[in-house]
């Protein structure tokens, strides 16, 4: 029998936080092929969709840092692969000093209790033959802490944390709004009392205004429990509210990483700054002169991405270095990482 | 603790909080449906008298003398055959002579019926006891009535004792071979494939030959191990046994694939994903998580395929290859009228049995529909 887990209140709030800078989460050339295999009985891989192809970040301990890209381009596949729901087929990630990658088994069921991770869909992360208190109450369960009692206590207390009435514990997900759902989520992910929090997309699928409600209840946990958030979107509106550093994806690699205003104010990364060209600006004047880069063609396949650069296909500013080489990852400015043979 | 803005908690009366659970809910949605309601109704009315078959053998039979009600039951498996035409009476209200099938022989008795509950003799004899069946009797003597009821006991049984039997064989190969997928899906889903091919009825049948050939065998050798013991078992039951087995080793098939199918849309739900996260362990998911939201389809489709194996032991009961001689079954009843005749004269023989066949098998697929509108909303309508 475990401990019951205490919802610890952090005497460091937002201003400090960011002073030690203590790296919590390192990926380190991350990779996440899945094979695609053919024949009958004797079945072979063909050819792989390389998801997450080399990706190398870290995030300090009390971050948000805010994972963005077009849809399918790796995003939530980063995020299950960090937290080992898929193994990874390359590259190492390493949570407070200790290799995840190599874990197994009760190890890395001990690890999992300060990683958590919220979906993005509030209809299909609960399941819908489960009581809202025994959905919050399975990892209660599963890593055997408390006795019933106990359990539903913190059950109670848990509710209560993200806005919810503690009498909602009998009743079944059906019942609720996305909104509420998501909170339900954020409830079941908060009761180990984990320190790192995966949020893949957790507030596209909600209205507008339950989305600020959502993010705002994120933030104030964040604040009041010292959470680490690895918060994934395509909305590029909400990440630079509530993110303190963003990651720009494509194709499965990162193409620029910076401090949120840094990223908004100075995009070097020619991919960055048309995904920043579409986000309109709610100032009519501004908004008049806004130019949008309007790339052509579509996203490459990732079963075959092409040579040199990812981008190249549609880089408005490539020259024959794009398609030869692989541009890397480089500290061109202080905290400013930016894949690009065109940026030094 | 903070409680976030925007989240007004809403204060629920002590009814609406006791209320819902998807079980409830589901049986809510249940009694919305007349149809199925009277389904479940007549089913369970079927299942009372099925089970207290041995209180209805002496109802209808009647003492021809006085009218009075006759102590008297009938055990339909232990009555001695007899010459179904030593006297074949005048069983008529107006007189005139019917067909001798409708009265019934039993021990000294001499056993006439007519309709109105009036059996007539030529001459009386005072001496004998005489008595009338409701329904008549066979060609050896027994009562179509009491038989009719023992016959609900077989079907009931094979439906019942089929839709289980296939559940848990074809939920287990399912969920193995959808939740661990892979190479052991992929072998697994060929040896369905394989049985998939044969037709189920004939396969059916040539087990039915089969058994039946093996128990010719052993007749002599004593009935000693576990085949003998088998085919004692069987023996007592009738040759219900025997049908199970054949039933049982085909019908899971089907549900097998159901059951996979399943298993793989809900595996790959983010609420598995987020146990999965939590560092549930594969037990936990299936039984849990998978589980409970796979089987409510599945009890739907067992549902309707319970008239099928209703069907199926009819059909193998009227080829002779069902129930054993002498068990009373409403496909080996229908089979009388093949044997002896009397599709004209005796519309009841052949009626009786093939009406309670249809009432038993439609109230199962109306019973069926309304679980599928209850526990599988998005089936509704298909």
């Amino acid at each position: 029998m475990n401990n019951m887990p205490k919802t610890r209140t952090q005497a460091t709030g937002p201003t400090s936080r960011m002073d030690g800078k203590r790296i919590l989460l390192e990926v380190k050339n991350l990779k996440k092929h899945f094979p695609i295999k053919s024949g009958i009985l004797f079945q072979h891989e063909v050819a792989a969709v390389k998801a997450v192809d080399g990706v190398t970040f870290h995030i300090y301990e009390g971050e948000t840092l805010g994972l963005v890209g077009e849809s399918g381009c790796g995003k939530s596949t980063t995020g299950r692969t960090i937290l080992q729901l898929y193994r990874p087929t390359a590259g190492s990630v390493k949570f407070e000093g200790v290799e995840l990658t190599e874990l197994k088994g009760s190890a890395l069921r001990r690890m999992r209790r300060k990683m958590q991770m919220v979906f993005q869909d509030p209809y299909a992360s609960l399941n819908p033959r489960m009581s809202v208190g025994r959905i919050v109450a399975e990892p209660l369960v599963v890593h055997n802490i408390g006795t019933k009692k106990e359990r539903e206590e913190r059950v109670a207390e848990l509710l209560e944390l993200v806005g919810l009435n503690p009498y909602f514990v009998r009743r079944y997900p059906h019942e609720f709004s996305g909104g509420q759902r998501q909170r339900i989520g954020l409830a079941r992910a908060l009761a180990l009392n984990p320190k790192f929090i995966v949020a893949d997309e957790p507030i596209s699928a909600l209205d507008v205004s339950i989305q600020a409600q959502v993010v705002n209840l994120m933030q104030e946990l964040q604040e009041n429990l010292g959470l680490t958030y690895l918060f994934i979107a395509h909305d590029l509106s909400m990440v630079r509210h509530l993110c303190d550093r963003v990651a720009v994806m494509y194709l499965g690699k990162l193409v620029e990483v910076a401090e949120s205003e840094e990223l908004y104010t100075n995009p070097l990364h020619p991919y960055t700054q048309a995904l920043l060209s579409a986000v309109p600006v709610p100032d009519p004047v501004v908004e008049e002169t806004r130019q949008r880069i309007i790339l052509k063609g579509d996203v490459p396949s990732p079963i075959n991405p092409p040579v040199g650069c990812n981008f190249n296909t549609r880089c408005p500013v490539s020259v024959d270095v794009c398609f030869s080489q692989e541009p890397e990852l480089i500290e061109v400015l202080p905290e400013h990482w930016v894949a690009c043979h065109r940026v030094i | 603790m903070t409680v976030a803005e925007g989240a007004e908690p809403i204060s629920l009366s002590e009814e609406e909080y006791a209320r819902s659970s998807p079980w409830l809910d589901s049986w809510r949605l249940f009694r919305r449906n007349k149809a199925s309601v009277v389904a479940l109704i007549v089913l369970a009315i079927i299942f009372a008298i099925a089970i207290t078959a041995k209180f209805w053998t002496h109802v209808g039979l009647l003492d021809a003398r006085t009218g009075a009600e006759a102590r008297h039951t009938i055990n339909p498996a232990n009555l001695p055959a007899q010459d179904p035409y030593p006297d074949p009476g005048i069983c008529a209200r107006d007189g005139q002579d019917r067909n001798p099938d409708w009265c019934g022989w039993i021990g000294e008795d001499a056993l006439v019926l007519v309709q109105e509950l009036q059996c007539y003799r030529p001459e009386p004899d005072p001496t004998q006891r005489q008595w009338c069946y409701l329904l008549g009797g066979d060609s050896s003597g027994k009562d179509w009535m009491t038989q009719t009821v023992y016959g609900a006991q077989v079907s009931l049984a094979v439906g019942v004792v089929g839709a289980t039997m296939s559940l848990i064989i074809g939920l287990i190969y399912g969920v193995i071979s959808g939740y661990y997928g892979g190479r052991v899906d992929m072998v697994m889903m060929r040896i369905i494939d394989f049985l998939y091919g044969f037709p189920t009825l004939v396969m059916i049948i040539l087990l039915q030959v089969f058994f039946t050939e093996v128990a010719r065998e052993y007749q002599d050798a004593g009935r000693k191990g576990l085949v003998g013991f088998l085919l004692n078992l069987n023996k007592e039951m009738g040759g219900l046994l025997f049908l199970f087995i054949a039933l049982g080793a085909l019908a899971w098939i089907g549900m097998a694939r159901q059951a996979r199918g399943l298993v793989l849309s809900y595996r790959e739900k983010e609420f598995v994903e987020a146990a999965r996260a939590v560092g549930a362990t594969d037990r936990r998911i299936i039984f849990v998580h998978l589980l409970p939201n796979v089987l409510g389809p599945l009890i739907v489709l067992e549902t309707l395929a319970i008239p099928g194996y209703i069907f199926t032991e009819a059909f193998l009961s009227f080829i002779g290859l069902g129930v054993q001689p002498g068990t009373p079954s409403w496909g080996a009843m229908i089979s009388e009228v093949r044997t002896r005749g009397g599709f004209f004269s005796n519309r009841h023989i052949l009626l009786v049995p093939s009406v309670a066949l249809v009432i038993t098998t439609l109230a199962f697929n109306f019973l069926g529909d309304g679980l599928r509108d209850a526990l599988d909303p998005r089936m509704r309508g298909t």
